[in-house]
């Protein structure tokens, strides 16, 4: 087991790899430093020293991928490519256009994004899991009908408008909580109430189904037929063995996005103006931060890779008859 | 006439699939999914709301230049919405409205100043007396009615004519079916609509004074190119991908999913912001490639596009590449290989085949989730270029209207609407193809 982790441990740097070639792609090699700084410095009227300047300070005045004028290994070291990727494995971010640290800003801004995303998360499961075992406690009756008919017509609405209904219903016109904001400590609960509300309810329709078919296909196996058998009745079934089984997929998708949850969400950080990485996000996105964005790639796919790595370790801990080789 | 971009694919598709339909008719293991279909009320309901909204599309998607002044590139809907596209007005209108939403310093006609609701200039500049409006709307909606009346009934004796030789009984009682219902609903809503909007802005007009409904109509398009072109762009990739890493295991496998995990470990919104600034950067340093905003804007439709299909062929290539692997031991393969069929045909006329079932549905399921996503992605600014109609860039326009003293809720509801019949009607229509194709549901 051990060795199959380190193994799988070993996988993440190339799919690293990888990703940073991506991006280098994306980020260089489309457009050229030059494209980008007279972007940035605005199209016309742009002088050469102007660009250079801008290159220079961004450390972007290097060659992409062999700098020929250099020597021995600084020949590989003293470009573009190498100074760039070496600093985001390191997860030195370096600075962003306006001049601040975006390793301390991701550190500080980490925080709010996952006060929204964990408890939006953890009730949405409870909820859609509840939700999706009503309907097939009641399945093949009128009621189940009605529940998936409203998982439709809910997953067919676009999620600004339960953010845009839920501000203006219970914020501007009931006026039970703030409309936006946030504040440190356990003060910021009440700016966080309506975000997480509105993120579970946006999630009931498609998470509901989800799960519904989930349990559906759980159902109809063998062992709940015994378990029926048996004489236990339908609730006691479903709770203590159909549950409990379906739980195996329910843990691991859950698991994968995990660490996916610093990232945060970017519409709703930004619609309750939570200063969160979501938003932070969104504002390089709106500014055109180049360094911001690559970074906010960078730490995204480490991330998602870990939570890769955790999915397989949390496989081997709760299933039992899944064989490493 | 001129073909833009994203023009021809549409029409490339829409060939494609004629052509595809054509071969495949009267195949007989098709019969059964497809008479499925066809007996699910629901399904053919959503698919009648569906074509309704393709038909428009493809409307909007006829572009030519327009003679005269301006020569400026329009659509056959906006050369036949002409004057909803040139009547605008100031600013916020509701919708019937015959004055404008805020007031303003008027000069009377005795050259003294009052302040007041100016009149509209072109919404209900019919009516002598505002109290007259109500009974006016009244009036020409059954004007409107009555059109689509004529129209349902010209259409349904077109089709009684051509089914007279079958049971006549059938073809009578066929009228108030399900699907003619939807048709009639359909037609005769949208006679309305067209019949009032010439006379008032039926759902009032937004900051610059644009028409709503006008705006709401022409985004239809921006979804249906975003919901289809997407899975164009991602067929050929998922396919050929997923189906050589199921067939050919071993190292092809290894790349294969090197790639795919690599590209899915880049949260798919970065991956888009990224893509799309890039464009954008491309596009700031070549403007003298895209001199007409309908070109520019077409491109920029086309690049999303392109990169939300390679953000999101990697669910199906996964999908397709377990189901070959299932495939491949099967037993019909084994003898394939046994009479010493070659591996090519192997693939096209054993694996493609059996695999179809998959890409069909994952199509239909996606494009639900396509237009909604392009919501979301223009609000973050990353969507589609801000001049071109959509949905998204009404929310973004409007989202600050809520907050207003009293509110201006008309451009979202209207987005709204649009977006959820669009929405709802490929979902159900989804879930229609998915129980008739997916071997493991229905019975």
């Amino acid at each position: 087991m051990t060795s199959y982790l380190i193994r799988r441990f070993l996988y993440a740097f190339p799919l690293l790899m990888g990703v940073n070639i991506l991006t280098f792609v994306l980020f260089f090699v489309v457009n050229s430093p030059d494209d980008m700084a007279r972007m940035q410095l605005g199209q016309k009227r742009v002088t050469e020293a102007a660009v250079s300047n801008w290159k220079h300070q961004h450390g972007y005045d290097k060659p992409l991928l062999w700098n020929s004028e250099a020597v021995a290994e600084k020949k590989v070291t003293e470009t573009i490519f190498y100074t760039k990727s070496v600093g985001l494995f390191l997860f030195r971010f370096g600075t962003s256009d306006s001049g601040r640290n975006i390793g301390d800003d991701i550190q500080q801004r980490a925080l709010p994004s996952l006060a929204v995303a964990l408890p939006t998360l953890l009730l949405g499961l409870v909820v859609n899991i509840s939700f999706a075992l009503m309907m097939v406690l009641f399945r093949s009756s009128y009621l189940e009908q009605a529940g998936v008919v409203l998982c439709v017509v809910l997953m067919s609405i676009s999620s600004l408008f339960y953010i845009i209904g839920g501000q203006f219903v219970f914020a501007k016109i009931l006026k039970l909580v703030p409309i936006s904001g946030y504040d440190d400590g356990f003060a910021a609960i009440k700016f966080l109430i309506l975000p997480v509300l509105i993120g579970v309810f946006s999630g009931i329709g498609s998470g509901g189904r989800w799960y519904r078919t989930l349990f559906l296909e759980e159902v109809e196996k063998d062992y709940v037929r015994t378990a029926r058998a048996k004489g236990l009745t339908e609730t006691q079934t479903l709770f203590r063995h159909v549950l409990q089984n379906a739980m195996i997929p329910i843990l691991t998708g859950v698991v994968v996005v995990l660490p996916l949850l610093f990232m945060g969400s970017l519409i709703m950080e930004s619609f309750f103006s939570i200063p969160g990485l979501g938003s932070y996000t969104i504002d390089a996105i709106n500014s055109q931060d180049f360094a911001i964005v690559r970074a906010m790639v960078f730490l995204g796919s480490v991330l998602y890779i870990v939570g890769l790595l955790l999915t397989d370790i949390s496989y081997t801990l709760v299933d039992p008859r899944v064989r490493l080789s | 006439m001129i073909i833009l971009w994203t023009d021809g694919l549409i029409f490339a598709l829409i060939f494609s699939i004629l052509v595809l339909g054509f071969t495949l008719r009267g195949k007989e293991h098709l019969q059964r999914p497809l008479k499925t279909i066809a007996n699910n009320s629901v399904g053919m309901v959503s698919l009648v709301v569906l074509v309704f909204f393709v038909l428009i599309g493809l409307l909007d998607s006829v572009h030519f230049k327009q003679q005269g002044a301006g020569n400026e590139i329009i659509s056959a809907l906006d050369y036949w919405a002409t004057p909803l596209r040139e009547h605008g007005e100031k600013t916020y209108s509701a919708p019937f409205a015959s004055h404008l939403f805020s007031k303003e310093m008027m000069t009377q006609a005795d050259g003294s100043m009052q302040w007041g609701y100016p009149r509209l200039q072109f919404g209900g500049q019919h009516l002598s007396n505002d109290n007259d409006k109500l009974a006016d709307i009244f009036q020409k909606t059954v004007v409107g009615v009555f059109q689509g009346v004529v129209c349902f009934m010209a259409l349904m004796l077109v089709y009684w004519m051509f089914s007279k030789n079958k049971q006549d009984e059938e073809s009578l009682s066929f009228t108030f079916q399900p699907v003619p219902c939807t048709l009639f609903v359909l037609i005769t809503l949208s006679c309305i609509l067209i019949h009032l909007s010439g006379y008032y802005h039926v759902l009032g007009t937004d900051k610059v004074g644009e028409d709503v409904f006008y705006q709401a109509v022409k985004s239809i398009r921006t979804g249906l190119i975003i919901g289809t072109l997407t899975t164009l762009i991602m067929l050929p990739m998922a396919i050929v991908f997923g189906i050589l890493a199921g067939f050919f295991r071993g190292w092809v496998d290894d790349i294969i999913q090197y790639f795919y995990t690599t590209l899915n470990s880049i949260p798919s919104v970065l991956l888009i912001a990224a893509s799309i600034l890039m464009v954008q950067v491309y596009m700031a340093n070549h403007e003298a490639d895209f001199t007409s905003v309908v070109v520019r804007s077409d491109t920029r439709l086309l690049f999303l596009c392109l990169i939300l299909g390679i953000t999101s062929w990697t669910g199906l290539c996964r999908l397709l590449r377990a189901e070959t692997l299932k495939l491949r031991e099967m037993e019909y393969v084994q003898a394939a290989y046994a009479l010493g069929v070659k591996q090519h045909t192997i693939l096209l006329r054993h694996i493609l085949p059996n695999v179809m079932h998959i890409v069909l549905i994952s199509v239909v399921l996606d494009f639900s989730s396509l237009v909604l996503a392009e919501a979301v992605l223009s609000y973050i600014n990353i969507g589609v270029d801000p001049t071109t109609f959509s949905w998204g860039n009404m929310i973004n326009g409007a989202r600050l209207e809520m907050a207003r003293e009293p509110i201006v809720w008309w451009s979202l509801t209207a987005a709204f609407v649009f977006m959820f019949a669009l929405v709802l009607a490929a979902n159900l229509f989804a879930d229609t193809v998915q129980d008739a194709f997916d071997p493991r549901r229905g019975t």
